[in-house]
C-alpha cells in the first residue's frame, strides 16, 4: 500500500485517501453552501425581519412613515417597541372580519377545488397510460397563458351584459347579477388553483397498488366501497398537499378579490394592500403580514391535528380498519 | 371497470370549465365591434391597435427582460441550494437551510412583495443602494421567489439519478468540482431547462409582487394589464391573450416534435 501511495497511482485499482478527499469536500461544501445561504439571509430572513420590526414601530408621517424602532437620547438608545398594530388588529371588526372572510374563501375553494380536481385526477391516472401526459399538458396549458388574461375572460363572460347572461336570456331565464359578487370571486379562484389541485392528487394516485382494488373487489365490496375504504384513504396525502397548494395562495390572494369580487370582498391580502398603499399606514399592513404569517403556520398543525384526531375514532370504530392504518402512516 | 363513465364525464367538464374562458378569449380578439359583450363581425382592427400600442409592447419587452434575467439568478442560486440539500447528507443546519429555501413556495405573494420592498427601503437608507426601485429590484424580487422552484426541481432530479456516476468520477479521481461539471450538470439538463422555464413563467405572470417591488417609470406588463382591467375588459387585451396563446401553443408543439425526434438510446 505504501509504495502505490509514493508513485502515481492507476486510479482504476486504488481509492484516494478518504480523509484527503473528506478535507477537499468540506471547503467546496462550504463554499457552495455560502452562496444560498448569503442570498436566503439576505432576501429571506432579512426582510421578514425587517417586517416584524416595522410592525412592531409607530406610524409616523414621514419617509418612511414610522419612527424608528430605537429611540436615542443622549447617547443612551431606548427601545420603542409597541404592541398597539397588534392589538388594532386583535380588536377591530374590519380586520377581524377581514381574516375570517379570507379563511372562509379560502377553505370553501379549497373544498371546491377538492370536489372538482379529485375526479379529474382520478380519471387522469386511470387513463390509458399514453393519453396521460397530453391530459396533464392540457391541464397546465392555460396556466400558461397569464393569469391576469383568464381573469380578463371571465370579466367579459360574468358581466352584466356579458355571455352567461345573454345564454341565460336565450334560455328566458332573468338574468343574473354575477360580477362583483362573491360567486365570481369563488368562480376566479377556483378556475385560478384547480391545476395545483389535481396535479399532486394525480401523483398520489398513479402510484396506488391496483393490487388493492381488486383484492377489495374481489372480496366483494362494492365500487363505491372501494373507493371510500381504498383510495380515498391511500390518496390523503395527495389531498394534504393540493390543499395547501390551494388554500395558501387563496388565503393571501389580492387579485382576483379586487376584480371579480365586489367591495364587500374585504380579504386579507386586499385589506393590507389597500393599507400599504391608500392609507400609507406601513406598521398596521406589517402588523397584518406578521398575524397572516403565524395564521399560515399554526393552521397545519391545527388540520394534522384534527385530521389524526378523526383517523383515531375511526380506527377506534374498527371502520376500515387497513386502510385507514395505512393513511394513518401517510399522514404528513 | 366499474364508474369509469362518471369519470369521464367529470373530465370532459373539467377541460370545458378551464377552456371556456381561452376559447372565449380567442372568439371575441376577432370582434369588430369595441365592446366585449356584443359581435358586430369579423375583424382584425385589435391586432393592429395592439402592434401599434408603445405602452404595452414597452412593458412586455420589460416584462421579458426581468423575466429571463430573475431565472437566469434563481437557476443559479436554485441549482446549488437544490445540489447541497440532494448530495450532503446531513450538515450544520440543514433543517433550518431546507425550511428557508422551501419558504417561498408557501408565503403568500402579499408578504413576500412587502417584505422585498421594505427592505429595498432599508437598504436605500442604510447603504443608498439601490437608489431607485425599478427593473433590478423586481428582478431581485422574482429570483427570491424563484430560487424555491428551482431547488425543488433540481433536488427532486438528483434524488431521481442516484449517486453511481459520482462515485465513479470520484474513484476515477475526479475532483468534486470536475465532477460536478461533467457528470451532475449534463445529468441535471433537463431539470435545469424546467426550472428555468417554471421561473421564467411565473415572472411573466407575477403582478403582486412586482407592484410591490417597481418603482415609477418601470411597469411591467401585467402591471399594465391589471390597471387597464380595474376600468374594465378590452378587445385589445383579447388580441394580446390569442397572441399569447398561440406562442404557448406553438412552443409546446416544437417541444414535443423534438423530444420525439431525439433518438431512442
Amino acid at each position: 500500500m505504501a509504495a502505490t501511495r509514493s508513485t502515481p497511482p492507476s486510479p482504476l485499482h486504488v481509492p484516494a485517501s478518504p480523509t484527503f478527499r473528506a478535507a477537499e469536500a468540506s471547503v467546496g461544501r462550504v463554499l457552495v453552501l455560502s452562496i444560498p445561504w448569503t442570498w436566503l439571509i439576505l432576501l429571506l430572513l432579512l426582510p421578514t425581519a425587517i417586517v416584524l420590526k416595522i410592525a412592531l414601530s409607530q406610524p409616523a408621517d414621514g419617509v418612511p412613515p414610522y419612527a424608528p424602532l430605537l429611540h436615542w437620547t443622549a447617547g443612551v438608545p431606548h427601545l420603542r417597541a409597541t404592541w398597539d398594530n397588534f392589538a388594532l388588529i386583535l380588536t377591530d371588526p374590519l380586520y377581524r372580519g377581514a381574516f375570517l372572510h379570507s379563511l372562509r374563501v379560502a377553505g370553501l375553494s379549497t373544498l371546491i377545488c377538492l370536489l372538482i380536481g379529485y375526479p379529474m385526477a382520478l380519471a387522469i391516472a386511470r387513463a390509458p397510460e399514453r393519453r396521460r401526459n397530453p391530459l396533464l399538458l392540457a391541464l397546465m396549458l392555460p396556466f400558461w397563458t397569464g393569469f391576469l388574461m383568464r381573469i380578463n375572460a371571465w370579466i367579459g363572460l360574468l358581466q352584466d351584459n356579458g355571455w352567461i347572461n345573454i345564454a341565460l336570456g336565450f334560455c328566458h331565464l332573468p338574468p343574473l347579477r354575477l360580477l362583483y359578487s362573491d360567486t365570481a370571486m369563488y368562480i376566479g379562484i377556483v378556475y385560478t388553483y384547480v391545476p395545483f389541485m389535481v396535479l399532486p392528487l394525480y401523483a398520489r394516485l398513479t402510484r396506488l397498488d391496483t393490487a388493492l382494488l381488486d383484492a377489495a373487489s374481489d372480496l366483494g365490496a362494492p365500487p363505491w366501497r372501494v373507493f371510500l375504504s381504498v383510495t380515498l384513504p391511500l390518496s390523503l396525502p395527495g389531498i394534504w398537499a393540493g390543499a395547501l397548494l390551494v388554500f395558501i395562495p387563496a388565503v393571501g390572494e389580492y387579485v382576483i378579490p379586487e376584480l371579480l369580487g365586489g367591495p364587500q370582498a374585504q380579504l386579507i391580502g386586499r385589506v393590507l394592500w389597500n393599507e400599504f398603499f391608500q392609507n400609507r399606514d406601513w406598521p398596521t399592513a406589517s402588523a397584518l403580514a406578521c398575524m397572516l404569517l403565524l395564521l399560515l403556520l399554526i393552521l397545519p398543525l391545527v388540520a394534522w391535528a384534527a385530521g389524526s384526531a378523526v383517523l383515531r375514532a375511526a380506527r377506534a370504530r374498527g371502520a376500515g380498519g387497513r386502510a385507514i392504518a395505512a393513511a394513518r402512516q401517510a399522514l404528513p | 371497470m366499474t364508474g369509469r363513465r362518471p369519470l369521464i364525464a367529470c373530465l370532459i367538464a373539467g377541460y370545458a370549465f378551464l377552456y371556456a374562458p381561452i376559447a372565449f378569449l380567442v372568439t371575441l380578439s376577432f370582434n369588430a365591434s369595441s365592446l366585449v359583450t356584443a359581435w358586430a363581425g369579423f375583424s382584425t382592427r385589435w391586432y393592429v391597435t395592439l402592434a401599434h400600442d408603445r405602452t404595452l409592447i414597452d412593458a412586455a419587452m420589460l416584462s421579458l427582460r426581468i423575466a429571463a434575467s430573475s431565472a437566469t439568478l434563481a437557476l443559479i442560486v436554485g441549482t446549488l441550494a437544490g445540489y447541497a440539500l440532494a448530495r450532503f447528507g446531513s450538515f450544520r443546519a440543514r433543517t433550518a437551510f431546507a425550511a428557508a429555501v422551501a419558504a417561498p413556495l408557501v408565503l403568500p405573494e402579499v408578504i413576500t412583495g412587502l417584505s422585498l420592498l421594505l427592505l429595498f427601503v432599508a437598504s436605500e437608507q442604510a447603504i443608498g443602494w439601490p437608489a431607485q426601485r425599478g427593473a433590478t429590484t423586481v428582478t431581485l424580487a422574482h429570483a427570491s421567489v424563484s430560487v424555491a422552484y428551482v431547488a425543488v426541481v433540481v433536488r427532486a432530479r438528483l434524488a431521481d439519478a442516484g449517486t453511481t456516476f459520482e462515485e465513479a468520477a470520484a474513484d476515477l479521481y475526479a475532483p468534486p468540482w470536475r465532477s460536478f461539471l461533467l457528470i451532475t450538470l449534463p445529468l441535471l439538463a433537463p431539470a435545469l431547462v424546467s426550472g428555468w422555464l417554471l421561473s421564467f413563467t411565473l415572472s411573466l405572470d407575477d403582478v403582486v409582487v412586482a407592484s410591490f417591488t417597481s418603482g415609477p417609470g418601470a411597469s411591467t406588463l401585467p402591471m399594465v394589464v391589471f390597471s387597464s382591467l380595474r376600468l374594465g375588459p378590452t378587445p385589445e387585451l383579447y388580441a394580446l391573450a390569442t397572441v399569447i396563446v398561440a406562442l404557448v401553443t406553438l412552443l409546446l408543439l416544437a417541444a414535443g416534435v423534438a423530444q420525439r425526434r431525439r433518438p431512442v438510446k
